[in-house]
């Protein structure tokens, strides 16, 4: 399908799923390939670290809105915003009628126990924050970052959580608008990343059907980070190549050690296609110290293509 | 006797904790076998295993407490895989003073909610599961796998959680005696809950204020309790085994990880570094070399994976090292990227050779 038409049929893009994924490369590459597609971008991070800002090239961003990639004649403009979601109930309540004594709230503990009364609040209000941007058509695209770890579900929930947990008050008006927009495809739509190994792909598998099943949220394609490139003639012979004899045998472990992985990967990749009927944008795993512009770009154009040689999803 | 296989003979309490998708379980699993092989009678407490392991493990179903895994060991092997609810609900019910009120605490939807999504709770309860294992006498080691959080001290913070939740204000302003001084005091606090009850909806406060009201007089306990861990977990007999894997931004959370646990004034005593990439003496200038010497012959392919394996491993290595200039005083283990995930006894069994190889 058209990657600009792909990147146009939501405003807000959730990239979720399991620390130790490429969650932050993978949301920093659709930014990427979504400005590329002349879109302006907001990408918004939740974890508190500014992890996508070097991607680009940029400095660290603060919870203060920075510029990551100008607009140029050929892409669109990329912004980069975090939002923690400590902030946000900070600034929710201040904006509620606490604002006298929320620090005072925040230093004696009742913080703590408003955020335990209401289970998921802190997460339904960083989804508050981020309808406002959408509301307030802040770009083209929002791509949000969400929590690492285990918390991909349960940062999904929270507002279906909320809704029943605060019958009643502006917290349980939030908590319904916010459904209302995760639940509509044209507004918002999921993406869960993995890496092609056995572990997290079960997992996601289970995420994924948890999601449509419980959320309600439009899943888009999966992205499968991480995926070694093949590499053709891993079993030719070495015997006769013009090196010393420790670098064949250092040739022999790495053909050996590649053609091992590529075997493994291909068979969780088959599964993963298998069990979950959803698209899969592949990227290709990145060998480099750390992720640059340069590797963004080139990530963002494998997306792309790949995007391109997916089947209309709608 | 490798130093790593000292570690696991000289301490009590092994606390294994780093970032998600390290092969965190895996490593405080393989700890307790390598521990069995050694005659010790080794639990270890698992947060969150992926299935295939729990199945190997006997644990696949949630239970509360210890189950042995026979293996050929002169010690002995338990394993169980937390479940916070039912860990939280014992918590409550050792430190009540009737049934009475345990049973109103535990009928209370914010206990509820405590129990299940408080932020640090499986921490807390993780916490907890050491101790009452450790008090109980029956283990020579107890393993502890952390829950992945988004705060690397969320783990020792926890046994702090419930006594600083019952020093709230809330919860001494609904036990306090509405009479004399305090009255002002309560009716300042009166308005704070009405305020919040707008907000969040009167339920929700009327729940809190009932919970608190119920935990009336069993802050002691938990108070003694948590300072009873706090000092197992801070001296000789608990070692924190941080877990770590080459990747970039897993080290860089490593790195956090130990800062944060030194500034405890805990003993970060060992890291073990998963899916280390096999060594190879090729540099990668000359790898790529023969990428281009060796195209068009049969060795083409392999000078190509040659490159690529060359390279991540030196830059691998390098952050390694990176790890290691931080924690110099602890033990390094580097375990190597394996075909396949461990998901069976034997696959712990290699895990443990290479954790106590010589």
């Amino acid at each position: 399908m058209d990657p600009g038409e792909f990147f146009a049929s939501s405003r807000v893009l959730i990239v979720a799923g399991k620390g130790g994924v490429g969650k932050t490369v993978t949301a920093a590459t659709i930014a990427a390939a979504a400005s590329r597609c002349g879109l302006s971008v907001l990408l918004v991070e939740v974890s508190g670290r500014s992890a996508a800002a070097p991607m680009f090239g940029a400095d660290a961003q603060g919870y203060e809105e920075a510029v990551l990639v100008h607009a140029g004649n050929q892409h669109g403009e990329i912004r980069g915003r975090s939002i923690t979601p400590d902030q946000a109930l900070v600034e929710w309540l201040s904006g509620h009628g606490f604002q006298r004594i929320v620090k005072r709230m925040t230093k004696s503990g009742l913080l703590e126990v408003v955020a335990t009364a209401t289970p998921g609040i802190k997460d339904l209000l960083v989804f508050g924050r981020i309808k406002a941007l959408e509301a307030a058509r802040a770009a083209d695209l929002i791509v949000v970052d969400a929590p690492a770890a285990g918390h991909a579900l349960g940062f999904l929930r929270s507002p279906a959580g909320v809704r029943e947990a605060a019958r009643s008050g502006t917290i349980h008006r939030q908590a319904v608008e916010v459904l209302e927009m995760i639940s509509d495809p044209s507004r918002c739509q999921v993406v869960l990343v993995t890496i092609p190994e056995e572990t997290p792909i079960n997992e996601l598998i289970e995420t994924s059907f948890a999601v449509e099943d419980e959320v309600g949220v439009k899943l888009g394609p999966v992205v499968v980070n991480s995926v070694l490139p093949r590499i053709d003639g891993l079993d030719g012979r070495l015997r006769w190549a013009k090196c010393s004899d420790h670098e064949r045998s250092d040739l022999a472990t790495a053909a050996e050690f590649r053609a091992g992985r590529t075997a493994l990967q291909d068979e969780q990749l088959a599964r993963l296609e298998d069990r979950l009927p959803l698209p899969q944008i592949r990227l290709p795993q990145i060998f480099g110290t750390s992720i640059g512009p340069d590797d963004l770009e080139q990530l963002a154009t494998t997306m792309l293509a790949e995007i391109e040689s997916l089947e209309d999803l709608s | 006797m490798n130093a790593y296989a000292e570690l696991i003979g000289g301490r009590d309490v092994i606390v294994c904790c780093g970032t998600g998708g390290v092969g965190k379980t895996t490593t405080a699993a393989a700890t307790a076998v390598a521990a069995a092989r050694s005659g010790k009678r080794a639990v270890v407490v698992t947060i969150d295993p992926a299935k295939r392991l729990a199945d190997a493990l006997g644990i696949a179903e949630l239970g509360n407490t210890p189950t042995e895994i026979a293996g050929p060991w002169p010690g002995k092997l338990a394993a169980l895989m937390l479940d916070t609810k039912s860990t939280f609900d014992d918590v409550v019910r050792r430190h009540a003073h009737d049934d009475h009120q345990a049973e109103r605490i535990l009928s209370n939807r914010f206990y509820r909610n405590v129990s299940g999504t408080l932020s640090g709770t499986q921490d807390y309860m993780a916490v907890e599961k050491l101790s009452e294992l450790y008090d109980s006498g029956d283990w020579d080691l107890v393993v502890v796998d952390t829950p992945p959080t988004r705060d690397a001290l969320a783990f020792l913070e926890a046994p702090k959680l419930l006594a600083r939740l019952l020093d709230n204000p809330i919860y001494r302003i609904v036990t306090a005696p509405s009479r004399g001084v305090f009255r002002a005091v309560n009716s300042a606090a009166q308005t704070v809950l009405r305020q919040l009850a707008r907000v969040v909806g009167a339920t929700v406060v009327d729940e809190a204020v009932a919970f608190f009201q119920a935990f009336e007089g069993m802050e002691d306990g938990f108070r003694d309790r948590a300072n009873a861990t706090l000092k197992l977990l801070g001296d000789q007999r608990t070692a924190f085994v941080l877990v770590a894997s080459p990747r970039a931004d897993t080290l860089m959370e490593a790195r956090y990880f130990l800062d944060r646990i030194r500034t405890a004034d805990l003993d970060a005593a060992a890291v073990v570094v998963n899916r280390v990439l096999p060594s190879v003496s090729t540099s990668p200038e000359r790898a790529t070399e023969l990428v281009r010497s060796l195209a068009g012959t049969q060795a083409a392919g392999a000078a190509v994976a040659l490159a690529d394996l060359a390279g991540s491993g030196a830059e691998d290595q390098s952050r390694i090292h990176e790890i290691t200039d931080a924690a110099p005083d602890a033990i390094m283990v580097q375990v190597p990227l394996l075909a396949d995930d461990v998901h069976d006894l034997d696959g712990l069994a290699t895990i443990a050779d290479l954790l106590t190889a010589d």
